[in-house]
């Protein structure tokens, strides 16, 4: 255990230097969801006034949504970085010495989740300085970070999980309009209630992403809603499962080594 | 006359080959090819799918329905970014060194901007018919009017000024970590427009932008031509006209900076 | 350093689904102590092979040993015992050569003490300790390849794999790394397998080679003895007058067969060996042809890949339906 400890940690501390050395990956991450996030709550203040909107303030209302798109980078910067390290052999290099498959893939996401928490921080830091206020209080608040950090590690996992079946940096660039559309489709700029399209309702509402998002905003706009917050910890537990899970397995795969 | 005559016939020939060589490159990668048809469908559906409901804001009033109303966007984001993916292709050019081989090879250099110019506007007609086809199949309806034709023409001259700009930037910093530095401007001038609403329907900060941002301009002056009411028409197409030779002088003092750097 | 076993090799079979055999029923035995060169040249098998033999691929058929230990069931075991650099340098750029070094120290368990010890001897070993705090992305091809193989020798392993290692390397970096991985035979009895499409790499370090084509071995001995295989030297004249080549020839054909020579040249293989070379000059003066250049060669490994496969191995690249060759 405690050699898988230290694995763990050299492998993480590798994957956090690597992520600092690399400003292109940490600076869209943290930049590009504000910038939606104030372009959404100005552009589209005007919904604050359709009947049945939850909130006066849309500002309030985006907020949980930059957290999931910080999450959508995590996506994309772990699946890069190992996929990366598949196509340069580096990963071959790690395999031919007594690492557990597990502690590779763990240490991959130490890069991811590092950032995660700036971003975390940096999101809620900037709605609460524009005028956005926590429903749930700070208690809730402290839920909102777990969350959104648990989010974007439930992420990485999913992109750790494509980089290891597909080993190229391409695909999962290529993916990523996929995983655009996974957020679009979704309730992330107007309530699924006030959604007038019936076939965009009806999207929007099988699409877990939906649920990701209103567990977030709940905090925000109405405090503890226990059914929003169970639905969207129990999807980041089924992500979690499936992308860190299902990479492990994989890795199991494509190392071959016995 | 000899020497104008081979000099033009120069231009048009390395035009001709950069331009079969980009649009090649562009529909035989899926890599490329994919994202700029899905990313505006993928707008244009998220869009009038998720916030129809804003037609009933007070002061929305479009004849073309809320499909109309985000067509003329998108058509528009679709000219611009038209003109960032170039730039993308020219930063990757100079990456991978081809770029310095097309300045020594071409006895006409001024053909390598109007190539690429070439086939990001080939690219563009392709993804503006098929988003329109979309549109149209969504439910869109055009009242009587000019129609999209002029909305078109406004939108040729939108991707012109698009492709001068980022061909600017990837020339002078010929690398694609200069990618945030093309698509973040353009991005801006998109969104801190009437998006979602019209306007007058617009509040705050982003009224106060909105009003002097040339993407506003625009905006109306298509959604005009759309509902066969063109409002603002000689100032969109001054506009664009301006944009497009201030971004000329700009890539061609780019293409020199390239030109000199080697 | 005390093992006692090299690398047995019988009948090694690896199939990809959608090509032809890249390795087609390989024998060989590597004693502990040599270096074993594998010669071939891009697709022969030669990468695919170490692939297999160092665990990371497994065999569709056939059984390896290495180390003493079988390379599917005890494969724990043969990366315990075994260091390898695989081709193309495989590194982090981000990192600095250091870091690499804390990297592979830890993950192959050694104590605190051990890791920083043992990464600051090896940087020094392969000639890093002033690079060593910069990012390995700016290093040139010759260092990365010095650090990679650094890297390799952390654990102390007693067979070494070297995947082509000198490929694209300037020919100081070149000489630099023979130097090394000779010294390692020597000094500390390490087992070396390593794979090059360079004969002249093959000549100098190798104890014995193995030419493999097609995923085959077709010849294997020490360089003197395969060269010795094809014992007759041949002659190539470039003749003063380019009309003159049939002639020329003509007369040489008398001589020996004939095998392909530089472009002007013509060339064949001495039947009666050097000792003939003073009645070709005699004969083509006997036929008034005039010569610009004439070179005796002695047999090359080349001529020897030449013998066993009809083809040169400089330029030759067998078409394999995998990338890993």
């Amino acid at each position: 255990m405690r050699e898988f400890t230290r694995q763990v940690s050299v492998l993480g501390r590798r994957s956090i230097v690597r992520t600092l050395r690399q400003p292109a990956s940490i600076v869209p991450a943290l930049l590009f969801p504000l910038i939606l996030l104030a372009v959404n709550a100005g552009g589209l203040r005007s919904a604050t006034d359709l009947e049945g909107f939850p909130s006066e303030s849309f500002l309030d209302f985006a907020l949980g949504f930059a957290f999931l798109q910080g999450a959508v980078f995590a996506t994309v910067n772990c699946g890069t970085d190992l996929a990366r390290d598949i196509q340069t052999g580096f990963l071959n290099r790690l395999a031919l010495t007594p690492v557990r498959g597990v502690a590779l893939i763990l240490g991959q996401l130490a890069g991811v989740a590092a950032l995660a928490v700036v971003q975390a921080l940096v999101f809620l830091g900037a709605g609460l300085a524009a005028g956005a206020s926590v429903r749930a209080g700070i208690a809730g608040a402290l839920v909102l970070l777990i969350l959104s950090f648990l989010v974007s590690v439930a992420f990485a996992g999913v992109g750790a999980l494509l980089a290891v079946r597909t080993g190229s940096g391409e695909a999962i660039q290529g993916l990523f309009p996929l995983v655009f559309a996974g957020l679009f489709l979704s309730s992330m700029n107007m309530p699924r209630n006030l959604i007038e399209a019936d076939w965009f309702r009806a999207i929007a509402t099988i699409n877990p992403v939906s649920y990701l998002i209103e567990g977030l905003r709940s905090l925000i706009l109405e405090g503890w809603n226990a059914l929003a917050l169970l639905l969207s910890f129990g999807i980041v537990a089924a992500l979690i499962l499936v992308g860190i899970g299902g990479a492990i397995l994989a890795l199991r795969t494509r190392l071959a080594r016995v | 006359m000899l020497r104008r005559t081979r000099a033009g016939g120069s231009f048009i020939a390395v035009a001709r080959g950069v331009a079969w060589r980009n649009l090649h490159n562009h529909f035989s990668h899926p890599m490329y090819f994919v994202p700029s048809l899905v990313f505006p469908l993928l707008f244009f559906t998220a869009f009038t799918g998720a916030l129809g409901a804003l037609t009933n804001v007070r002061g929305f009033d479009f004849e073309a329905g809320y499909e109309g109303f985000q067509y003329v966007f998108v058509l528009i984001q679709t000219a611009a970014f038209g003109g960032v993916f170039t730039g993308f292709a020219i930063a990757r050019d100079f990456e991978t060194g081809f770029a310095r081989r097309l300045l020594l090879a071409a006895p006409n250099r001024k053909g390598i901007i109007a190539g690429y110019a070439i086939a990001a506007l080939g690219r563009w007609v392709f993804t503006a018919v098929i988003v329109t086809g979309v549109a149209f199949a969504a439910g869109m309806t055009v009242p009587a009017g000019p129609g999209v034709l002029p909305l078109y023409a406004l939108a040729l001259l939108i991707n012109g000024a698009g492709i001068l700009f980022a061909s600017g930037v990837a020339m002078r910093l010929r690398t694609v970590q200069a990618g945030p530095l093309m698509q973040t401007p353009v991005f801006l001038a998109l969104f801190l427009a009437p998006v979602y609403v019209p306007l007058a329907v617009l509040e705050g900060w982003i009224h106060s932008i909105a009003r002097y941002n040339p993407v506003t301009a625009f905006l109306e002056a298509g959604r005009g031509f759309l509902v066969g009411r063109p409002s603002g028409v000689g100032l969109a197409f001054g506009l664009a006209v301006a944009l497009l030779l201030a971004f000329g002088v700009w890539a061609l003092r780019g293409l020199r900076n390239a030109e000199t750097s080697g | 350093m005390g093992d006692r076993h090299g690398i047995e090799v019988s009948q090694l079979v690896r199939e990809f689904p959608k090509g032809p055999r890249a390795i087609d029923g390989i024998d060989l035995q590597v004693a502990p102590g040599e270096v074993y060169g594998f010669l071939g040249p891009n697709g022969a098998g030669k990468s695919t092979t170490v692939l297999v033999l160092t665990t990371l691929l497994p065999p569709t058929s056939g059984t390896a040993r290495v180390a003493g230990h079988d390379v599917v069931r005890e494969g724990h075991l043969v990366r315990a015992a075994i260091g390898a650099a695989l081709q193309e340098a495989a590194l982090d750029p981000l990192l600095t050569a250091r870091e690499h070094m804390r990297l592979q120290t830890t993950l192959h368990g050694l104590s605190r003490a051990d890791r920083k010890r043992r990464g600051d001897e090896l940087l020094e070993r392969v000639g890093l300790v002033e690079a060593a705090d910069r990012r390995v992305g700016g290093y040139s091809g010759g260092m990365k390849r010095r650090l990679d193989l650094g890297l390799a020798l952390v654990h102390r392993p007693s067979i070494l794999f070297l995947d082509e290692p000198t490929t694209g390397l300037d020919p100081q970096s070149r000489t630099a790394l023979w130097d090394e991985v000779s010294r390692l035979t020597r000094e500390d009895g390490v087992t070396v397998f390593l794979t090059t499409q360079y004969l002249e790499e093959a000549d100098a370090l190798a104890h014995r080679v193995g030419i493999i084509d097609r995923g085959r071995i077709v010849a294997e001995g020490t360089p003197r003895a395969l060269k010795d295989e094809i014992g007759r030297p041949s002659v190539e004249v470039v003749p003063a007058n380019d009309g003159d080549r049939d002639a020329v020839a003509a007369v040489l054909g008398k001589f020996g067969e004939s095998v392909p020579g530089l472009n002007q040249s013509v060339a064949v293989r001495m039947r009666g060996g050097e000792s003939e070379l003073a009645e070709v000059v005699r004969a083509l003066d006997a036929a008034g042809l005039s010569v610009a250049q004439l070179r005796l060669h002695a047999p090359t490994l080349d001529d020897v890949f030449l013998e066993k496969t009809g083809r040169s191995l400089e330029g030759a690249t067998t078409e394999l339906g995998e990338g890993t060759s």
